[in-house]
């Protein structure tokens, strides 16, 4: 498979490839990086929202 | 029966379809849907509560990202639900995820932790303003999967207790 890099596409054979997961309240993310050797040549970030935590409160008056 | 004092829940998802206006502007001159868009911000920027409408000032800048980012795809219209005779929630999510970059036309962003979700029908005036955990992205892409459209989750919610 072909990967885009900051080197233009490149076999994912010739790559290391690290993957992790944040998981919190607001969001979870899943990351995906490769290396070339020490050099980080592409990543890329899927961020799944839960829930916005922040929300309007409109409030009718009280007579 | 009994009265009850309350914000009516309808109102609350027309006030996300200008149904309502109590003042004087702006004029509509179309029944259709206005477009929204998503910006991205640098974790440098301050963009808050404050800001008033979208500003190129602390956006991300990268090959294949335009200035003012992507425009939100909007199938669903707000909707509104009673949760009780004094309560309700008006809310809207959009109806696909927001994604900048593709495999084709990678992005590069710098550290980033804030989405501006603005009207660039009316102005570019700000509606939300949503953060998350600070990210970078090199020669790749960034998915924003939106929350489930529930009254507890929906990615706006104008709710009355």
């Amino acid at each position: 498979m072909l990967v885009m890099t900051t080197k233009g596409e490149m076999d994912e054979a010739l790559l290391e490839k690290k993957t992790g997961t944040i998981d919190n309240d607001n969001e979870t993310i899943n990351w995906v990086e490769y290396w070339l050797e020490d050099e980080l040549v592409h990543r890329s970030v899927d961020m799944v929202l839960k829930k916005y935590t922040v929300s309007g409160l409109p409030v009718a008056a009280s007579f | 029966m009994a009265n009850t004092q309350s914000m009516c829940t309808s109102f609350l998802g027309e006030l996300m379809t200008a149904t309502h206006n109590f003042g004087t502007a702006p004029t509509r001159g179309t029944s259709a849907a206005d477009t929204f868009k998503a910006a991205l911000y640098l974790a440098s920027a301050t963009i808050n509560a404050s800001t008033t409408a979208y500003t190129s000032t602390g956006e991300v800048a990268s090959a294949n990202y335009s200035a003012g980012g992507v425009a939100i795809t909007s199938a669903n219209p707000p909707t509104s639900t009673n949760t009780s005779a004094t309560a309700g929630t008006g809310y809207w999510t959009p109806s696909a995820s927001i994604v900048y970059g593709s495999v084709g036309s990678p992005v590069t962003f710098a550290s980033f932790d804030c989405v501006l979700v603005y009207n660039s029908t009316q102005s570019d005036k700000a509606v939300s303003v949503h953060t998350f955990t600070a990210q970078t992205v090199t020669s790749g892409t960034f998915t924003l999967t939106m929350p489930s459209n529930t009254t507890s989750t929906a990615l706006l919610r104008l709710v009355t207790t």
